[in-house]
């Protein structure tokens, strides 16, 4: 195949290529979670009843809402509707806000709690709870950087859209950022249950 | 001497009429990336080898000899870190696979060439990263290029930077990884089906799967290490209810596999020149092709064996052990393909053919030690000793290192328009295989008879045998030392190198040297296989 046409089936494969590498990066810290979890049940237990409800359930509304619009931006791009595709993209890029909000509300008063790594509550607490916490962070910290990127990768799209180099027959990199960002959201899905609804 | 003056036909060193430094690090051009690759894996390469040469100089003899103990430590974590991530990963792959895989397909240039350039600059900010975590902080890492916990988090050197860079140049291996991949897929030209695909481009296939799925796993892993010493998370740290095996195990599930990141593309190239040498299609093709990937995928889960003394169930090492007996099969499979494909054919013992011949015999050395510490048995008698060094030089150096200047001597006149001498190329080939022997064998010796690694010192009883290996590391840096200056003035002042003088029946001896910016004027039909010598038309 000459390179001079656009190869978007290619696009497409490279970036899911790239999906499943930033799956098996999450994969490494979902490894230690359940090697420590197996070794520490009961901490885990008390650990994940401490975390927010209500904080991660808005949460997790908040980023299957976004993956909501993400989604049917792609659908109006492709029938050439440029405003909508704009004003869903704007949805997206406020529900990333919206979740980096509640999320500093979330880890400021765990924090004012005395609860962060290596903080002298957790050092005299039992071993588990401290994994908990660290992994809770580290999982956590990843991920919101992963929201932070994918809020900039679809801020860029928006601009792309305006300038109309993204258009109803050109429009592989919107899906792919669209890709990106439902990864983003998969990894909240596993996030959600293990350390917020843990028994 | 300037390149435009030197380069004999033009191609794409002067297609573009662009010239000076810019034209080169803002190129998408598979070509020039693939030369700075080249030229940066090589300085690296020379910069490793020096340090190599300064470690075994103080290891000449018992007793402090040229530098002190920290130094020492510094000295082989910075050599390992140097030849393991800015010469061996990137080596093949990122160098000569940039060079010649697109060409092999008939492809114009990769599926993402803008992705390929900033995996290049990804590598160059990576090794910068890495560089300056030596001269500044608290100097050079001397954790051993393992970083192992819980040393790692606790010494006052620079781990984090050094361990920061390495997290960047995994990330350039990747993208490197997965633009090849889609290439291979989604660039091939007409009639180039999957079994004419040139052997080459099979391992590299082979070797991007493996980069793709086992380097996220470092990534996570350094970072851990890095939050581990900035925030002090603990979760390795089993004062805090960490466990530092478990980094230990992540490592691996990383570090074996990138072991065939290092010697597939090496096993590539082989397959490639043996025929062409031979002058005969290659024996068992198919099973060459399969076994790449039987040893991508076998090799991804024998990471307990660098594991049998930090404390594993017997079952655990039991089903290590098996699997690393597995992975033998595929490589023996290779093995006795390319013995195949010599047997009776008319060799011609040039340059690339002797690297190449040398290859398969440190490369089957360094895989028989290798069953040696496959098996728990005696991997625990030899763990950690230089035994461990002899081995993965043998396959390392021996295998991947010796199959770099093989690809060198066999493509970069393609590239250049120009060739090395001979007669030069044979004797530093001569003097890196003696001396290479002399070195590394001394060492497994050594190994066998106790002499651990990374110690400062040793017991009297060692001393003549360190001699030994050192002379021996003499004799194959003024063998590196001839085959590289060859090289490099060959290339850039050598006598003109066109046409198929190899007689190579793969896509990139039909297009003009050195090939021009865009490889092929019209796209390419192909009709034969890569090994059909008759068919492309070599007498
Ligand atoms: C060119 C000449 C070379 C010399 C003289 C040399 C010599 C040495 C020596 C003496 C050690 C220290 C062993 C110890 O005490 O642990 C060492 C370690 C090592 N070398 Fe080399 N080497 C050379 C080339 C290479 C190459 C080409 C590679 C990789 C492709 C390589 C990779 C390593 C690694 C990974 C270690 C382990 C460091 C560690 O134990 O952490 N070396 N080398
Ligand atoms: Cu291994």
């Amino acid at each position: 195949m000459s390179h001079l046409e656009k190869d978007s089936f290619g696009a497409k494969l490279g970036m899911w290529l790239f999906l499943f590498t930033e799956m098996l990066l999450f994969g490494g810290v979902f490894i230690l979670y359940s090697v420590y979890l197996t070794r520490y049940p009961k901490e885990f237990g008390l650990g994940g009843h401490q975390l927010d409800l209500v904080y991660g359930a808005t949460n997790t509304v908040v980023l299957l809402t976004s993956s909501l619009f993400a989604a049917m931006s792609v659908t109006a791009i492709k029938t050439g509707a440029k405003k909508l595709t704009l004003g869903l993209l704007s949805g997206t890029i406020g529900c990333a806000f919206i979740f980096l909000g509640i999320k500093y509300l979330e880890w400021s008063a765990k924090i004012h709690h005395g609860i962060y790594p290596n903080s002298p509550k957790l050092i005299a607490g039992p071993p588990g709870e401290s994994i908990f916490f660290s992994l809770y962070y580290l999982t956590t910290g990843l991920h919101g950087i992963h929201v932070i990127v994918g809020a900039v990768l679809m801020s860029w799209t928006a601009v792309m859209v305006t300038k109309e180099r993204i258009n109803a027959t050109d429009n592989v990199t919107l899906e792919n950022v669209t890709l990106y960002w439902h990864l983003v959201d998969l990894v909240w899905i596993f996030i959600f249950p293990l350390y917020y609804l843990i028994l | 001497m300037s390149h435009e003056t030197a380069m004999a036909e033009g191609g794409f060193w002067r297609d573009s009429g662009k010239t000076g430094i810019g034209a080169w690090i803002f190129s998408t051009d598979h070509k020039r990336i693939g030369l700075m690759y080249l030229y940066c894996v090589l300085g690296f390469f020379l910069v490793g080898a020096f340090l190599g040469f300064l470690i075994r100089l103080e290891l000449m003899a018992p007793g402090p000899t040229i530098m002190t103990a920290q130094t020492y430590n510094a000295m082989f974590t910075v050599h390992g870190v140097v030849m393991i991530f800015l010469f061996i990963i990137p080596g093949i792959p990122a160098s000569f696979g940039n060079l010649v895989l697109p060409i092999q397909l008939g492809a114009r240039d990769v599926a993402f060439p803008r992705v390929n350039l900033f995996s290049w600059w990804l590598y160059a900010i990576g090794a910068i990263i890495v560089l300056t975590s030596l001269f500044t902080g608290g100097g050079a890492p001397d954790t051993g290029w393992t970083f192992y916990v819980p040393f790692s988090s606790r010494t006052t050197t620079n781990v984090s930077l050094a361990v920061f860079g390495v997290f960047v140049l995994g990330f350039s291996s990747i993208l490197t990884g997965i633009n090849f991949i889609t290439t291979i897929h989604r660039m091939r030209a007409p009639g180039m089906t999957w079994t004419r695909i040139p052997l080459f481009t099979w391992s590299l296939y082979a070797t991007a799967w493996v980069q793709v799925l086992a380097t996220p796993i470092i990534a996570i892993t350094l970072l851990l290490v890095v939050t581990e010493r900035i925030l002090g998370l603990g979760l390795f740290d089993p004062t805090r209810g960490g466990d530092p095996v478990m980094y230990q195990h992540m490592f691996w599930i990383y570090s074996h596999p990138a072991v065939y990141i290092m010697i597939l593309p090496g096993m590539g190239v082989i397959s490639d020149i043996i025929p062409v040498f031979s002058r005969k299609p290659i024996f068992g093709y198919k099973m060459i092709a399969f076994s790449s990937l039987a040893i991508a995928a076998a090799g991804s889960a024998v990471w307990g064996h660098h594991m049998y003394t930090s404390g594993m169930s017997d079952l655990g090492i039991l089903v290590f052990s098996f699997l690393t007996f597995i992975v033998a099969i595929p490589s023996a499979i290779k093995v006795f393909n390319w013995v195949s494909t010599m047997y009776k054919g008319s060799i011609s013992l040039e340059a690339p053919m002797l690297f190449a011949l040398s290859f398969i015999l440190l490369f089957s050395i360094g895989g028989l030690s290798g069953l040696i510490l496959g098996a728990a048995a005696t991997d625990i008698h030899v763990h950690d000793t230089h035994f461990v060094v002899g081995h993965f030089h043998y396959v390392m150096f021996g295998g991947t290192g010796f199959a770099f200047f093989a690809a060198a001597h066999y493509w970069l006149p393609k590239y250049f328009g120009r060739r090395y001498q001979e007669k030069p190329a044979i004797i530093g080939w001569v003097l890196m295989f003696i001396g290479f022997n002399i070195l590394y064998f001394t060492m497994q010796v050594l190994g066998m008879e106790g002499m651990p690694r990374r110690y400062y010192d040793y017991l009297p009883e060692f001393a003549r045998l360190n001699f030994v290996a050192t002379v021996g590391s003499w004799i194959m840096l003024t063998g590196v030392a001839i085959v590289v200056w060859n090289l490099w003035r060959g290339l850039f002042k050598g006598e003109p190198f066109t046409g198929n003088p190899w007689g190579g029946a793969s896509l990139e001896w039909s297009i003009a040297t050195p090939p021009p910016t865009e490889n092929f004027e019209e796209d390419p039909v192909v009709t034969h296989g890569p090994y059909d010598f008759k068919g492309a038309g070599v007498p």
